[in-house]
């Protein structure tokens, strides 16, 4: 799947919550879901900045794609994380780099997130960008 | 309905915002340790001023500035009345408590030598750490920490053992942000100066549920932020015993601090100039004084009393919470009850909280080597105030309930 279907899949099933708590329920979901990442990559270096709560990601290239795992301290951010990581995890650099992520704000994940949260939000797409840029490099 | 020695309805009707809703639900406002709200009668006096006499103080011969400056140093009267300094020009505004704590560290630059020691304790915040750290870096003196126990509080016996001749400072809260504790500053400062050491209290945390009186306390200097007790943000004061700030340099130049000026040579301005360098927040000074009006018309007394009765009901209806854990279990406490569900992070429980309109601070609180001692990334805080009901701490307990739920 194009990140872009991802996108339009994960906007389909948030539009299915008729309330926060459905969201946020739904986000636990995903955080209890996510893929640990392997121990080895839980370190100071792949945590990510402006998140109030811990959030670690780790990225790899499999062929010609990017594999990313995570994992975070407080759950409703690692259900963030997962949202993400299923957008652009197995994707090209060269698509992620070029994706737009104007889903996070029609699946009303920014509403529903304190304004640290919210930063923090901005940071790991931020972070999963720049991976993207700099395997993309690597490929050039 | 808890008995209160003042009608918390009537209360309730001077907090404007009390009324406001968040994500639909009536605002359940628990963050009072960080920042108070504002009583109607503080909002007036700041819309008074600027629709009435706004101008800059102390230099102006125009009506204008003449009434704003007699409305600031008012508030700076009423000030000194309430902590019962000995002079008015022993109140100095700030723009807060780190502002003053800044000032006294950089006064004493030039006052320590290598080797001198400065005591802290394990329980500030990092406004109450840095500064002074910062001062050990400018001088080579040493910080020495005073350990805390599990229940929050400080371990007496060991600060007593940390004093020696070359202690030239001793910092600490009144009482601690992050757990509550009252500390016990009396014997703080009376054994601090046995050896000479000069005493800072940081009473940010205290100020907003204990009248301190700087001269019974013996104190060198104390200091506060208006935000927490009912004023504005912007505004605080530092305390400092007259012959201490005489013997501070300035901490910023320009303005107000002046007496003199020639390229040669500048005289500085006579105590509290000395310390305002600058255009103060005029407001903010007199809105400080106006919240203080307020808080006194109700009483400390009574406050106290109220919010003992709050911290008590709140604690025990929390712990009926399987696998919550209250951290800072001091028999002396303000009214904070920080706290955590065993395998549940703090910031999971305050956004699920946010979305009921319950407003609680979650994280370090800027204490972080209180949380590197408990081990945890951090704690959810409610920390209450005289406006504060029963009720509210009713929903605050079915939230935390409902997070629990949702989180497991």
């Amino acid at each position: 799947m194009s990140i872009k279907e991802i996108q339009e899949e994960i906007i389909d099933e948030f539009s299915m919550f008729e309330d926060w708590t459905q969201r946020y329920e739904y986000m636990i979901e995903l955080g209890k879901s996510l893929p640990l990442i392997e121990e080895q990559y839980k370190t100071d270096d792949n945590i990510i900045k402006g998140c109030q709560s811990k959030v670690w990601v780790h990225a790899e290239l499999e062929g010609d794609k990017l594999i990313f795992t995570a994992d975070s301290d407080a759950i409703i951010t690692k259900g963030i994380i997962a949202i993400l990581i299923r957008t652009f995890s197995d994707q090209k650099p060269s698509d992620i780099i070029a994706a737009d992520t104007d889903y996070i704000d029609q699946i009303g994940l920014k509403e529903h997130l304190s304004p640290t949260r919210a930063n923090g939000l901005v940071s790991m797409i931020k972070q999963l960008k720049l991976y993207a840029i700099a395997y993309q490099t690597q490929l050039n | 309905m808890i008995q209160t020695v003042f009608d918390i309805l009537t209360i309730r009707k001077d907090f404007p915002i009390l009324n406001r809703k968040v994500n639909g639900e009536p605002l359940v406002y628990l963050d009072n340790a960080a920042t108070s709200q504002t009583p109607k009668r503080v909002i007036d006096t700041i819309v008074d001023y600027y629709s009435r006499y706004n101008a800059n103080i102390h230099r102006g011969v125009h009506t204008l500035s003449q009434e704003a400056t007699d409305a600031y140093e008012e508030a700076r009267n009423k000030i000194q009345k309430h902590f019962n300094a000995s002079e008015s020009h022993e109140i100095i505004f700030t723009s807060g408590t780190t502002h003053a704590i800044n000032l006294v560290a950089s006064g004493f630059t030039s006052l320590l030598n290598k080797g001198d020691e400065i005591v802290v304790s394990a329980l500030e915040h990092h406004s109450n750490i840095v500064p002074w750290q910062m001062l050990c870096e400018r001088t080579g003196a040493v910080l020495r920490v005073i350990p805390m126990d599990l229940e929050g509080k400080l371990v007496m016996k060991e600060y007593h053992n940390l004093l020696n001749q070359n202690t030239k400072l001793v910092f600490c809260n009144h009482v601690s942000n992050a757990l509550g504790t009252v500390n016990p500053i009396e014997e703080i400062i009376t054994a601090a100066h046995k050896v000479g050491a000069a005493v800072l209290i940081d009473g940010a945390q205290a100020a907003p549920h204990i009248k301190a009186d700087v001269q019974l306390l013996d104190v060198d200097f104390y200091v506060v932020s208006g935000h927490k007790m009912c004023g504005p943000t912007g505004v605080g004061i530092l305390y400092g015993k007259e012959a201490w700030l005489k013997k501070l340099p300035p901490y910023q130049g320009g303005g107000e601090m002046i007496e003199e000026v020639t390229f040669e040579k500048t005289t500085y301005a006579d105590l509290p100039h000395k310390f305002e360098a600058g255009t103060p927040n005029i407001c903010g000074g007199i809105a400080f004084g106006a919240a203080l009006d307020y808080m006194n018309g109700i009483g400390f007394n009574a406050i106290a009393q109220y919010e003992h009765e709050l911290l008590e009901y709140a604690t025990a209806q929390l712990l009926t919470i399987e696998g919550l854990k209250i951290y800072g279990t001091s028999t002396d406490k303000t009214a904070v009850v920080s706290f955590n569900i065993e395998g549940m992070h703090p910031y999971d429980i305050g956004s699920i909280l946010d979305k009921l309109g319950v407003a609680v601070r979650t994280g370090h609180h800027c204490a972080q080597p209180i949380m590197d001692f408990y081990k945890i990334p951090g704690t959810v805080r409610a920390s209450f105030s005289f406006y504060n009901t029963k009720e509210e701490i009713d929903i605050l307990v079915a939230g935390v309930k409902r997070a629990k739920a949702m989180l497991e």
